[in-house]
């Protein structure tokens, strides 16, 4: 049995996810972080994008957006914004909410094109994670 | 002497209304757990987020090119925001008199500043409207069912007034749960932001990004936090005042049921021994 460690998956209005993990990976606004049991103590911003992570009984995804990352003492602690279960959404809605903000994304001006380019990626996020969910269900 | 006809009446239409207070006790302890549940789902995020708060501060201003935080300067208070969190509907005793005595006693305090109140819940927004204080807005029918989004709004108003200076401070005035039986009425200032007391449990974190740039993201989610987190609390405690009221008119109608089921038997009693007496003095006379 490997080593675990405590990882809370919470947004303002629940908590996700609250168990024992042997490896999680989060997407840190600065690129994916993998975590393992014993990680050094850190604090990040999170951007939108896909957290998965290992359980005895398998591996689970989310997707998540924005928000923050604190480890520390063996618990991984995930504030989101906006969080997702990958199993709960619905691929073909999300990859279509993706066309329309990549469509979006060609015809928009440049003073907006944060918004959108945030857009993009949350609906990449949710169309990656609902893919990802799905293809181990398969 | 009440007529035996009017009594019956009465007594039938005071049982009615026991059985209407009953219900609208049963329906608002079941959105009392309602709430609560939602309550107990946002703190862990609120305990976290609080911690993370905690040690970000303390290391943002060691931090030397730390800039400064708009929304930690202290200003003096000329302008005053007072958010008001009342409910949308009555009924709950002295829920929101209690709220509306202790905002006037602020405006009374705060008379020297420009004083601007926005109202939460359906009863703070006719309570303004008719002593014509300027509204900066109002909002009714989130109340019941509070979103995060909807608590983030108003935060973010708050915050983007308070950062252009175009107000000094912000205060909210909501009733909390505490227990059942009695709110806790809180007034608490939510900006500038009061960061929490610096505890011993300073952490040596690996920062990915420099504290200032986390603290510069945290401190506007925490206000939307604080807000989000009264919408809840006054929900929870409104429906415990409403529980409490309800549970108080039944029995007070219990009360009157039995105070007049008992002039309703004298009443008849007093007929029957009325006509008794008549029959016997009539069967005397005849003998």
């Amino acid at each position: 049995m490997a080593d675990t460690f405590q990882l809370e998956v919470a947004t303002p209005e629940r908590l996700f996810v609250d168990e024992q993990v042997t490896e999680a990976e989060l997407p840190a606004q600065n690129g994916y972080i993998g975590v393992l049991a014993g990680h050094a103590p850190l604090l990040s911003a999170l951007g939108a994008g896909v957290l998965s992570f290992k359980t005895g009984s398998g591996e689970r995804v989310l997707a998540i957006d924005g928000g923050f990352v604190e480890i520390y003492d063996n618990h991984v602690r995930v504030l989101a914004d906006r969080a997702e279960f990958g199993n709960d959404i619905d691929a073909s809605a999300a990859r279509r909410q993706l066309d329309e903000a990549n469509a979006q994304l060609k015809s928009v001006h440049e003073k907006d094109s944060d918004a959108v380019l945030q857009a993009v990626a949350r609906a990449q996020a949710r169309v990656d994670a609902a893919e990802k969910a799905g293809r181990r269900a398969a | 002497m009440p007529s035996l006809i009017n009594l019956r009446r009465r007594i039938r239409s005071v049982k009615n209304m026991q059985q209407l207070t009953k219900a609208m006790k049963m329906v608002s302890a079941a959105k009392l757990r309602r709430a609560q549940e939602q309550a107990i789902a946002s703190r862990p995020y609120a305990r976290m987020m609080e911690r993370v708060l905690r040690n970000v501060a303390a290391a943002a201003k060691s931090d030397e090119d730390s800039a400064d935080f708009p929304l930690l300067q202290v200003r003096e208070e000329k302008r005053i925001q007072l958010i008001v969190v009342s409910s949308d509907t009555g009924l709950a005793g002295a829920f929101n008199a209690n709220l509306f005595r202790m905002a006037n006693r602020f405006v009374e305090e705060h008379k020297g500043a420009e004083l601007r109140i926005e109202a939460i819940g359906r009863k703070g927004r006719d309570f303004f409207r008719r002593r014509q204080f300027n509204l900066t807005a109002e909002h009714v029918g989130i109340v019941d069912k509070p979103k995060y989004n909807q608590a983030a709004e108003i935060a973010d108003k708050m915050i983007r007034q308070y950062r252009d200076a175009e107000i000094d401070a912000v205060y909210l005035l909501v009733n909390e749960f505490k227990t059942v039986m009695a709110p806790n009425l809180v007034l608490r200032k939510i900006l500038p932001v009061e960061l929490p007391e610096d505890g011993a449990d300073q952490i040596d974190y690996i920062y990915e990004q420099p504290p200032a740039s986390l603290l510069r993201t945290l401190l506007p989610r925490y206000v939307e936090m604080e807000i989000y987190r009264a919408l809840l609390e006054s929900i929870s405690a409104y429906h415990a005042a409403r529980m409490t009221a309800m549970d108080a008119a039944s029995s007070n109608a219990g009360d009157v049921i039995s105070d007049l089921t008992l002039t309703l038997n004298r009443v008849r009693q007093a007929g029957i021994t009325r006509e008794i007496i008549e029959i016997v003095s009539g069967a005397a006379a005849l003998g």
